[in-house]
């Protein structure tokens, strides 16, 4: 079942690239197999009973490579299946909000369709080797999408953003041969890994979390590591930044909570002062800024440096020393869960939207525009809408992950208050832009602009009703996440 | 029951998004659906309130977030408060439907939601409840006072006001991580851990209220309880105009007349107050909490006083009375008298709400919010005239209206704490008797030649006031004439025993002396107002609101702008430009090892071509030794014509091989050992 979500977006992508000609068709097929993807991953929902501390869900496992201890191993728990839904979801709604795209649309959905495969398979994956793969394939793919069809510079920043994250991957090797060094019997296998407790109390431990740590926080990205993002963003197509900001900076958050945290608890706790830094700086450093920028995208951009910092501080504080508070530890952790997909369905949503701007003006510079609520009123309606959700107001999914990262940080390591002003700062620049673009008298590019289209609208407006849903009920969720948190705070907490 | 309480909440909260979602295809149905909702509001909050003093108050509780329930309640606090917030809707929402609005649906539609989250809010049991009602006010706020959109300083306005209260909001965030950490050291209270406890499979998010619930903030253990009972206090603050946030409800002033009488007097900003009615217990404990709300409530009355006195504008005078006269409901706070700080909340809702309709009204009538352009209006319109005389005389503190007797009820709770506490509330009463004598006397002195050429001045007038409009002004100003019997006999012995005399302070009544010395001073202020109206000094700073949004850009946000501005110019310019000089540095290293590789290149060659000259100058060697001897020098000869071709010039050629070496070297690491 799992290893079907996995293969069929490869399948298919294959079997639109053997087809010449059928560009009509390809978009259809796009649509249908990632409709089929999100069909599929609510079935596994569906079917999902927590299988309790360490144990998986749907597990497969067949030998691959075993002279390494390697095979594909695949599993889902509380912390991977909301990832892989969330994955499902935002490639649908980059499937309808494509639907009316002319350029090349069957390379493109074949590339798309093949990015799915990678994610849903890093998600899922229960191996380093696999997770490495599906890690460096998903570079692999995610610059072809910006180099292929994105716009300005585009040559430029996609190859800095498949040097920089490859670069970053390499280092996460490093790690990955450090842990498979460090257990006895020598495996790549995570679940293994977990109960070999290898590096415990081994001064080795800090420096293979180095690795990883290093390599992660570039794809996340942190500060100093993030200015790959801004140009990326700038030059992607909007559904190549939907699915890089909603999807693939969730690999480096998420191999924190899979791979950093819980193989290497006790080196997690040396480096928490370190992380919790990074986390700091990285909230009001991007706030603030994304608060400078004139460049609605790149805003966008430097808003995710923000809000991926809100997660490093979680998990920092979740795992950091100190007497017990296991329950701001746990809080904390759902929370930093909760935002991964919060900040999936939030900002995906607001880089569609961002992309009509270019799609109709062929800018995204703020000062071209003013007034335009006044020829396009759908689009300053879930302009305003997915701002508010990204500025973490309550009714949204966003207030709850905030919510709880903050409770639980504050109520694990209290100087984590200092980051506070990232809610405000957010909340400056989101309003700020939105009165530049879309209040006042009608000017410059606004003038005759075409409202949001059919397809941009449901794609856009799944994504942030999704995120009302989590906002208004956010039981469902939680209570996957949660479980699967407290045992990683079992694991790791001081 | 709680099936009341849930209907109270989810019919303004559904209406409202459908309302605001539909766009102009409801416009026609929004004013009727508006008043129908808030009708049945009125009943619900009615009923709900009844049950509440029947029995213990209807509650629910759902899980919400990890640690801690989503959780309201009607307990005796709010239950006094539900009808009275849902009764002045009702009335602000007819005035409205009668004013008319350009996109009936946006407005009704927020208004409504703005409801339902004030009803949650007075309702709210847990400090996520609590934020979540709290925040979902301040952003329907700012789409209420940016409503015009088009004009921008309108928006700005909004962006003030939703970003100076957010700034306070701040504090209940620190209050929820202080009550996280403060329960998880006294291992009490704390549900999330308890699941933790007995294992992976206690669902966080299904734990119980525990210890995120207001009413367990007061035991938190030291210093927690401090920090949690600060972050209450500045979001309290904050909300309620108080100082040093109070300039926020200045700019709050850009939005409708409606939006000012609801949100900015009878709703949003009281729920400041309320706030810390509701966490009185947590401010006593702390006792510094306590003395600094009762001092932050005092200094708002006499600073905002003294602004209300300076304005020009009735709305701004009647914002900053707003702010003065909620600093009486903090100093109750502060001074542990709920009850008579209750009361001055429903008596300044009712009071208040009434003029700022009937402000709203001559605004649309006469296109003028100046005080020198509404001389006169009084006259022309003698009805809404006598309700907002009534309304502005009840802020007075005149005898026996409300706000007399409810303001001396907060000051003798003052008395008994502190002399200059009470001296300061007196003062601020008698500059309320000031500025509330100004608008009244303006608005009934003859009409002067001038006053006709400031009409119009800031949107073109209708000239008339509909009996729509001047029906719900009428009832406030009767609610604001009696409702002083919340702190007076029967019914303020009634008031006093449901909310159960929580703190010392509750029991208090004002004696005769005090009630007669604030009656004959307000008095005498306001006579002395009126026949000197033309005389009043000018107050220039205070006129502008003393500066404090003008400081606020100053220390805060300009050197925050500023920052950003460094910082964004740091990243592109060391950040981004230091990675990319590292790249450079990486493709010239490349550049050098390809010459020193071309280097070695040419050495092989020579090498092969000497060892080929040997070769071949031995003749005597076997053929068959020779054969391999030529071979490998083909083969070095190849490898050394082969050497240069990776040295493509490409940095990203070079970095796969690198990749590879990499790969290779830990491939072979892993098999050696």
């Amino acid at each position: 079942m799992l290893s079907l979500v996995i293969l069929l977006p490869l399948a298919a992508a294959a079997l639109i690239l053997a087809l010449p000609r059928a560009e009509r068709a390809a978009r259809l097929a796009f649509v249908l197999v990632t409709a089929v993807e999100v069909a599929l991953t609510a079935v596994l929902w569906a079917g999902y009973r927590d299988p309790g501390a360490g144990g998986l869900a749907y597990e497969e496992q067949l030998r691959w490579i075993p002279n390494v201890g390697s095979s594909y191993h695949v599993g889902v728990d509380g912390l991977s299946l909301p990832l892989i839904v969330l994955t499902a979801v935002i490639f649908l709604a980059c499937a309808i909000y494509d639907w009316n795209a002319t350029d090349r649309p069957r390379p493109r959905a074949a590339l798309f369709l093949f990015l799915e495969a990678t994610s849903v398979g890093l998600f899922a994956a229960q191996d380093l080797i696999l997770f490495f793969l599906f890690f460096d394939l998903s570079i692999v793919g995610m610059y072809f999408v910006i180099a292929g069809w994105g716009h300005g510079d585009r040559a430029r920043s996609a190859l800095k953003f498949f040097l920089y994250t490859f670069l970053g991957s390499l280092a996460l090797l490093l790690g990955f041969i450090g842990l498979y060094l460090g257990a006895e019997p020598h495996t790549f296998d995570i679940p293994e890994l977990l109960r070999a407790d290898a590096l415990r109390n081994n001064p080795a431990g800090v420096w293979v979390l180095g690795a990883i740590v290093v390599g992660l926080a570039v794809k996340t990205p942190t500060v100093p590591f993030h200015t790959w993002l801004p140009p990326a963003h700038t030059d992607a197509p909007a559904t190549g930044s939907a699915v890089l900001a909603g999807v693939l900076l969730k690999m480096g958050t998420y191999g924190f909570v899979r791979i950093a945290m819980p193989l290497l608890p006790d080196a997690w706790r040396a480096w928490a002062p370190v992380l919790i830094t990074v986390g700091v700086v990285s909230v009001l450093y991007g706030a603030l800024v994304a608060l400078a920028q004139s460049d609605l995208k790149r805003m966008i951009a430097y808003t995710s440096v923000n809000h991926m910092g809100y997660i490093v501080l979680a998990l920092g504080a979740a795992g950091a020393a100190g007497e017990s508070a296991t329950a701001a530890r746990e809080t904390a952790m759902t929370g930093a869960v909760t935002q991964m997909v919060s900040h999936g369905l939030i900002t995906g949503a607001l880089f569609l939207l961002a992309g009509v701007l270019h799609s109709r003006a062929g800018t995204y510079s703020m000062g071209a525009f003013g007034g335009l609520a006044a020829p396009a009123p759908r689009f300053a309606a879930f302009f305003a809408v997915g701002a508010f959700a990204s500025l973490g107001l309550p009714g949204f999914s966003g207030f709850i992950a905030e919510f709880q990262i903050f409770a639980g940080s504050i109520g694990t390591v209290p100087l984590t208050a200092i980051a506070l002003p990232g809610i405000l700062l957010t909340a400056a620049l989101f309003l700020r832009a939105l009165q530049r673009v879309f209040t006042g008298s009608t000017k410059g590019k606004s003038t005759g602009f075409q409202d949001l289209l059919p397809a941009e609208a449901w794609s856009v407006g799944g994504l942030l009703v999704l995120s009302v849903l989590i906002g208004l009920f956010p039981v469902p969720l939680l209570d996957v996440i949660a479980p699967a948190s407290a045992a990683l705070v079992g694991v790791a907490g001081g | 029951m709680s099936a009341l309480l849930l209907w109270l909440i989810v019919l303004p909260a559904v209406a409202g998004t459908v309302l605001a979602t539909a766009g102009r295809r409801a416009d026609r149905a929004a004013p009727a659906v508006a008043v129908v909702v808030a009708v049945l509001a009125l009943a619900l909050a009615g009923l709900t309130a009844a049950a509440a003093a029947a029995a213990a108050g209807p509650a629910l509780q759902a899980p919400f977030m990890a640690g801690s329930a989503f959780g309201v309640e009607a307990d005796a606090l709010s239950a006094v408060l539900l009808p009275a917030v849902a009764g002045v809707t009702l009335l602000v929402l007819l005035f409205a439907s009668a004013a008319g609005t350009t996109n009936p649906a946006r407005f009704h539609g927020l208004m409504l939601i703005f409801t339902a989250a004030v009803l949650i809010t007075l309702t709210a049991t847990t400090l996520p409840t609590l934020l979540f009602a709290w925040e979902i006010m301040g952003a329907a706020s700012y789409a209420l006072i940016g409503f015009h959109w088009s004009e921008e300083h309108r928006m700005s306005s909004g962006l003030t006001a939703f970003l100076t209260t957010r700034t306070a909001d701040l504090g209940l965030y620190i209050a929820a991580g202080a009550a996280l950490a403060g329960a998880a050291q006294t291992g009490s209270g704390a549900a999330g851990s308890g699941a933790a406890g007995s294992g992976t499979a206690g669902s966080g998010a299904a734990a119980g209220t525990g210890s995120l619930a207001l009413a367990g903030l007061a035991g938190l253990p030291e210093p927690w309880r401090d920090i949690a009972a600060a972050g209450l206090l500045a979001a309290g603050l904050g909300k309620a105009a108080q100082l040093p946030f109070s300039f926020w409800l200045s700019r709050a002033m850009d939005g409708p007349s409606a939006v000012s009488a609801l949100l900015h007097s009878a709703a949003m900003v009281a729920m400041g107050g309320y706030l810390l009615l509701r966490v009185e217990p947590l401010l006593a404990a702390t006792g510094w909490a306590a003395a600094a709300a009762a001092w932050a409530g005092a200094a708002t009355a006499v600073v905002l006083g003294v602004v209300a006195v300076a304005q020009t504008d009735l709305k701004q005078l009647l914002a900053a009375s707003t702010a003065a006269q909620l600093g009486y409901v903090v100093m109750a706070a502060g001074v542990g008298n709920v009850a008579g700080g209750a009361a001055h909340l429903m008596a300044h809702a009712a009071t208040k709400s009434g003029l700022f309709l009937a402000a709203g009204a001559w605004l649309a009538a006469l296109g003028t919010k100046k005080l020198a352009g509404l001389r006169g209006a009084g006259r022309r319109w003698p009805v809404l005239g006598a309700a907002f005389t009534v309304g502005a005389l009840s802020l007075a503190g005149i005898a026996p209206l409300s706000l007399w007797a409810t303001k001396d009820n907060v000051l003798t709770a003052a008395l008994e704490h502190s002399v200059p506490l009470y001296v300061a509330g007196l003062a601020g009463a008698v500059l309320a008797a000031a500025y509330a004598a100004k608008a009244v006397a303006l608005v009934w002195k003859p009409v002067l030649p001038e006053t006709f050429s400031l009409y119009d001045a800031e949107e073109p007038g209708s000239r008339r006031i509909t009996s729509g409009q001047t029906v719900p002004v009428l009832i406030l100003a009767a609610g604001a004439a009696v409702a002083g019997l919340l702190v007076f006999g029967p019914g303020g012995n009634a008031l006093r025993d449901t909310l159960g005399r929580r703190a010392p302070g509750d029991g208090v009544e004002s004696g005769p002396l005090e009630l007669a010395v604030s009656a004959a001073l307000a008095l005498a202020v306001v006579v002395l107002v009126w026949r000197f109206t033309a005389r009043l000094p000018v107050l220039g700073a205070a006129t502008g609101w003393l500066g404090m949004e003008a400081a606020a850009h100053a220390v805060v946000v300009r050197p925050v702008l500023a920052a950003a501005q460094h910082l964004a110019r740091f990243d592109d310019a060391v950040l981004d430009r230091g990675v990319e000089r590292a790249a450079v540095l990486a493709l010239r290293a490349a550049g050098g090892a390809a010459a020193a590789d071309a280097v070695l290149d040419r050495g092989v060659e020579a090498s092969a071509t000497a060892t080929s000259r040997a070769a071949g100058s031995s003749a005597v060697v076997d053929t068959r030794i020779d054969d391999g001897v030529e071979t490998l020098a083909l083969a070095v000869r190849r490898a050394g014509s082969a050497a240069p071709r990776p040295q493509t010039g490409q940095v990203h050629h070079y970095y796969v091989q690198a990749a590879l070496v990499l790969v290779a070297a830990a491939v072979l690491l892993i098999l050696v050992r």
